[in-house]
């Protein structure tokens, strides 16, 4: 009972080699000064567009648009929809109305993480799953009993994210203003055929499109004009990291490995370990890796992803945690200075008990490469709770104009 | 709250400096008040809505300089600060070129052959000279001037750490350090550069604000000052505070609340109070006073010790020093409203240079004529200007679609001369009306549309800014960024270190090391220095300590 959409190519039996677009290329290409692109799933998509600090400021003052249509997409739909996503899904899914979007987790037998990704409710058995990994076959195992449709939407349905503090101004501009009572991840169709969800991976005020693969250059013309007066600007992956390390989100390949594409053993990690309790239910029933999960808290958590605030003002990037100065006790998973908070800050794994019962006297050894010469640097670093960045703005309803 | 109410330490003024001072004693545990006699905070970094709908930076108007190391000790981004960098800028010519100073390095490379293929090496060469400089003044900005005059084991500790930083710099960048803080910017940029409008567009960070002409000795410094400040470690770049200036203010005054401050507007200091030789606290101007052990002054070193100080609290020497302290007014300002952006015909649509910092002087012999001006007691009838849009980025300072211009004006005098009178009070409407019309006029050489865009302007001179801010003469740096007034002569020889010849009174403002500028080191550095002397309160922790 499942329907995969096949990639369009060249020829009805060859597929197209290298990268492909995505309906946006035109209008990134446009405005492409870097010439700086990348693979994301296969697609050519943006690093940097003008230069990443502007960009960057851009996401935290004005509003921008990254296109996130390689992101994998898959429509799940059928009478037992919610069953099989409660089956597979660490969390609660049926806490997530219909309108809504979620944020959520699924691990393997083990209780090792897959991927992360947000799962939006159409209607009451009907759902869209957005996420960074293939996961079409995954989603076909654990369809596997329930009368459930899943179809791969990734070429198909088209993302657009429009983020920033004027992102609502722009969207009113563009006639798009019915998007106003929109709450942090709610989700409407807010014209035929245009969905907008209050997601974003920015922590700021944002905006999240889900339009048909051919109408999607329309919507971002449609939004470039009148944006200009809001301070609008097209950005690449690079200023939106430093974005997402700031509001504390994690990222796959970065802060953890999804557990399928990690070939060497104990590369895995549990939605516990990153720091997820609250996205785990083990009251709801079974789901999958629910045991595993349940052992790993019984014996105690053997690492930790926590939150670093760091001395100094250098990055500490791929930088190792020490205890007492000497003991290695963990490692830097994405480290940035952040330009908005001001701060040396920083996504750490730490071995336990680190982190856990032991939170005080944590080093860090810098590495510094300037003009030929190294040089390293010891600083002290602290666990924060917190995210590094959290704004008002972001949850007002109505949003404010900027 | 009672007339007679008793602190650990009272601060004269609410700028930057007071603000920062109160908040790192506020940290230690001390009981502060700040007084200040504006009803609003933040002295010359202030966000003023006067009219509707725009908001005006409407002195301070950019931030490079405010010190990361004080921004995240105070955690001023919890308070609502962010600072967001601009991009590049401009020198229109008269017959509608321009030079554009690209932040695109390659792009800037091309800019300055189309004018001059000789001086695009010559670029590389004098950033790295300055940048060379700033690297080696940087780290004495939140330290206290070391004085060669003095045996204190502190004095010798950081005349060491001087020597060895210079020692650092190699022999040949000794010279050329010796040079840069003597020499004038027109000698060091006809050593450098071809291009006349290339080096005029360089030379206007080494006058702002200063009265000193282009070929003053001394101002090679000044460049220095505007250059070596960052953001997010870009040495020498600018931004704005987001929601403009007084956004900087308001997150100290958060942070100053937070940490159990109190700030008493509407009522500035009358009179510091002094007995025996020590300091007792303030009477101020509405009849209140306050009293306590330690008070510490905002003010420049003029105002708080010829004004507000009884002259036999004083030793005869001091006073002098005082009153010899060079604090010229020289600079003026117009804030603008524009119902619309104006038009820039020189310059391709859009062109993101034109988000940066403008102006319209062509040359270094402009530029010493606008001085000359200056020196006889006019405006400069060719004035220099750093005009800004900042509205283009910061979508909070003006409505939709609407725009708010600031421009900088060099040079503008505090005693405007009039029939042969030189004095504040020759400011009358018509003659400011005048100095408005020429920057106007000198404007249009880039926009031709600006007169027909103004909804608004407020014109500022340094009587109005003297006034209004407090600052004498409306010197923007609370005294002359000269040799002879930095470092341990500033702002006079044996008080360097915040220390004034009254027992428990300091100097926190701009006055003082390192000098002026938004850049909270000075209210930093007395802090440390009252908490030392004090021995109350809890010792300064963080970066600036």
């Amino acid at each position: 009972m499942s329907t995969a959409t096949a990639v369009s190519s060249t020829a009805p039996n060859s597929v197209p080699l290298g990268l492909i677009p995505t309906p946006f290329l035109p209008q990134l290409e446009a405005v492409s000064r870097a010439k700086s692109w990348t693979n994301w799933a296969g697609y050519i998509s943006p690093l940097v567009l003008d230069t990443m600090e502007f960009e960057y400021f851009a996401i935290r003052n004005q509003a921008t648009l990254f296109d996130i249509s390689p992101m994998h997409k898959y429509r799940i739909s059928g009478p037992e929809a919610g069953p099989m996503l409660e089956r597979m899904m660490t969390r609660n899914v049926g806490k997530i109305r219909e309108g809504r979007v979620g944020y959520t987790l699924w691990c393997d037998e083990e209780g090792m993480l897959i991927d992360d990704g947000t799962l939006f409710r159409f209607g009451p058995d009907d759902y869209r799953l957005c996420c960074q990994e293939p996961m079409f076959s995954w989603l076909l195992d654990a369809a596997w009993g329930f009368d459930v449709t899943i179809e791969d939407q990734s070429h198909s349905v088209a993302g657009l994210s429009l983020q920033g503090p004027t992102s609502f101004s722009v969207l009113k501009a563009a006639g798009l203003g019915a998007a106003e009572t929109l709450r942090p991840f709610d989700l409407a169709e807010v014209e035929p055929g245009l969905w907008i969800s209050r997601t974003g991976f920015t922590g700021d005020l944002g905006y999240e499109f889900w339009i048909d693969w051919d109408k999607a250059p329309a919507l971002w013309d449609r939004l470039w004009e009148p944006g200009q007066t809001w301070g609008l600007r097209a950005i690449g992956y690079e200023a939106l990291e430093i974005a997402r390390i700031e509001a504390g989100f994690i990222a796959a390949h970065a802060d953890f490995q999804p557990v399928h594409g990690a070939i060497r053993l104990g590369r895995g990690r549990s939605p516990l370990e990153l720091g997820f309790e609250r996205l785990v239910d083990f009251d709801k029933g079974h789901f999958n890796g629910r045991r595993a999960l349940l052992a790993q808290r019984r014996a105690g958590l053997k690492r930790r992803l926590v939150r670093l605030d760091i001395g100094g003002f250098k990055p500490a990037q791929g930088a190792l945690i020490y205890h007492r100065k000497r003991r290695e006790i963990g490692h830097v998973t994405s480290g940035i200075w952040s330009p908005t908070a001001k701060r040396n800050i920083a996504l750490a794994e730490l071995k336990a008990p680190f982190g856990g019962a032991i939170k005080t006297n944590l080093w860090t050894e810098i590495y510094l490469h300037e003009e030929g010469q190294w040089d390293r640097r010891m600083v002290p670093v602290q666990i924060e709770t917190k995210p590094f960045f959290q704004t008002p703005r972001a949850r007002l309803t109505p949003p404010a104009p900027f | 709250m009672g007339a007679q109410d008793r602190y650990d330490a009272i601060i004269a003024g609410a700028g930057h400096n007071g603000l920062t001072t109160g908040c790192y004693l506020a940290k230690a545990g001390l009981k502060v008040l700040i007084v200040e006699k504006n009803d609003w905070i933040g002295g010359a970094a202030v966000s003023r809505m006067l009219h509707n709908g725009w908001t005006y930076s409407n002195c301070s108007y950019v931030c490079s300089l405010l010190r990361r190391e004080i921004v995240r000790d105070l955690e001023l981004p919890k308070y609502g600060l962010q600072v967001i960098p601009y991009e590049g800028g401009a020198t229109f010519t008269r017959d509608g070129d321009y030079f554009a100073y690209h932040s695109d390095h390659d792009a800037l490379r091309r800019e300055i052959a189309r004018h001059s293929p000789a001086d695009v090496d010559a670029y590389t060469r004098f950033s790295q000279t300055v940048i060379r400089q700033c690297r080696f003044i940087r780290p004495f900005l939140l330290r206290n001037a070391p004085d060669p005059t003095s045996l204190a084991p502190r004095d010798l500790q950081e005349l060491l750490y001087l020597v060895k930083k210079t020692h650092d710099l190699g022999a040949r960048e000794i010279g050329e350090t010796l040079r840069f803080w003597t020499v004038s910017i027109g000698d060091f940029l006809d050593e450098h550069f071809e291009s006349d409008l290339i080096k005029a567009h360089l030379a206007g960070s080494g006058i702002i604000g200063t009265g000193l002409g282009v070929y003053s000795p001394g101002t090679a410094y000044v460049l220095l000052h505007h250059y070596m400040g960052d953001v997010d470690g870009a040495i020498g770049a600018w931004g704005f505070a987001r929601g403009g200036m007084g956004a900087i203010s308001n997150a100290l005054g958060a942070c100053f609340n937070e940490a159990g401050g109190t700030i008493v507007t509407g009522s500035g200091v009358d009179k510091f109070l002094v007995e025996g030789g020590k300091v007792t606290g303030v009477a101020l101007e509405n009849g209140d006073t306050y009293s306590a052990p330690i008070v510490a002054s905002n003010m420049d070193v003029k105002r708080t010790f010829l004004n507000h100080t009884d002259a036999a609290d004083l030793p005869d020497s001091f006073t002098r020093a005082v009153k010899r302290f060079k604090i010229r007014g020289s600079s003026g300002k117009l804030n603008i409203a524009l119902d619309a952006l104006p038009e820039f015909p020189a310059a391709p649509k859009g062109a993101n240079f034109l988000r940066g910092d403008m102006h319209c002087s062509t040359s270094l012999q402009e530029l010493e004529r606008a001085y000359d001006d200056w020196k006889e007691g006019r405006w400069s009838q060719d004035p220099y200007f750093d005009m800004l849009i900042p509205s283009q980025i910061d979508p909070t300072m003006a409505p939709p679609g609407k725009h708010m211009m600031t421009v900088f004006v060099q040079y503008a005098p505090y005693d405007l001369e009039v029939d042969g009178v030189r004095k504040g009070e020759n400011w009358t409407d018509a003659n400011r009306k005048a100095f408005a019309d020429t920057v106007f006029d000198k404007i249009e050489q880039c926009c031709p549309d600006i007169r027909s865009r103004v909804v608004h302007a407020e014109v500022r001179t340094p009587w109005d800014i003297e006034r209004e801010v407090g600052l004498t003469e409306g010197n923007i740096f609370q005294g002359e960024l000269t040799f002879d007034q930095l470092l341990f002569n500033r702002p006079v020889p044996g008080y360097a270190n915040y220390a004034t010849p009254i027992d428990g009174m300091y100097l926190v403002g701009s006055s003082t090391h390192p000098g002026g500028g938004v850049m909270a080191a000075p209210g930093a550095n007395a802090a440390r220095e009252i908490l030392r002397k004090a021995k109350k309160g809890r010792p300064m922790k963080g970066y600036a300590a």
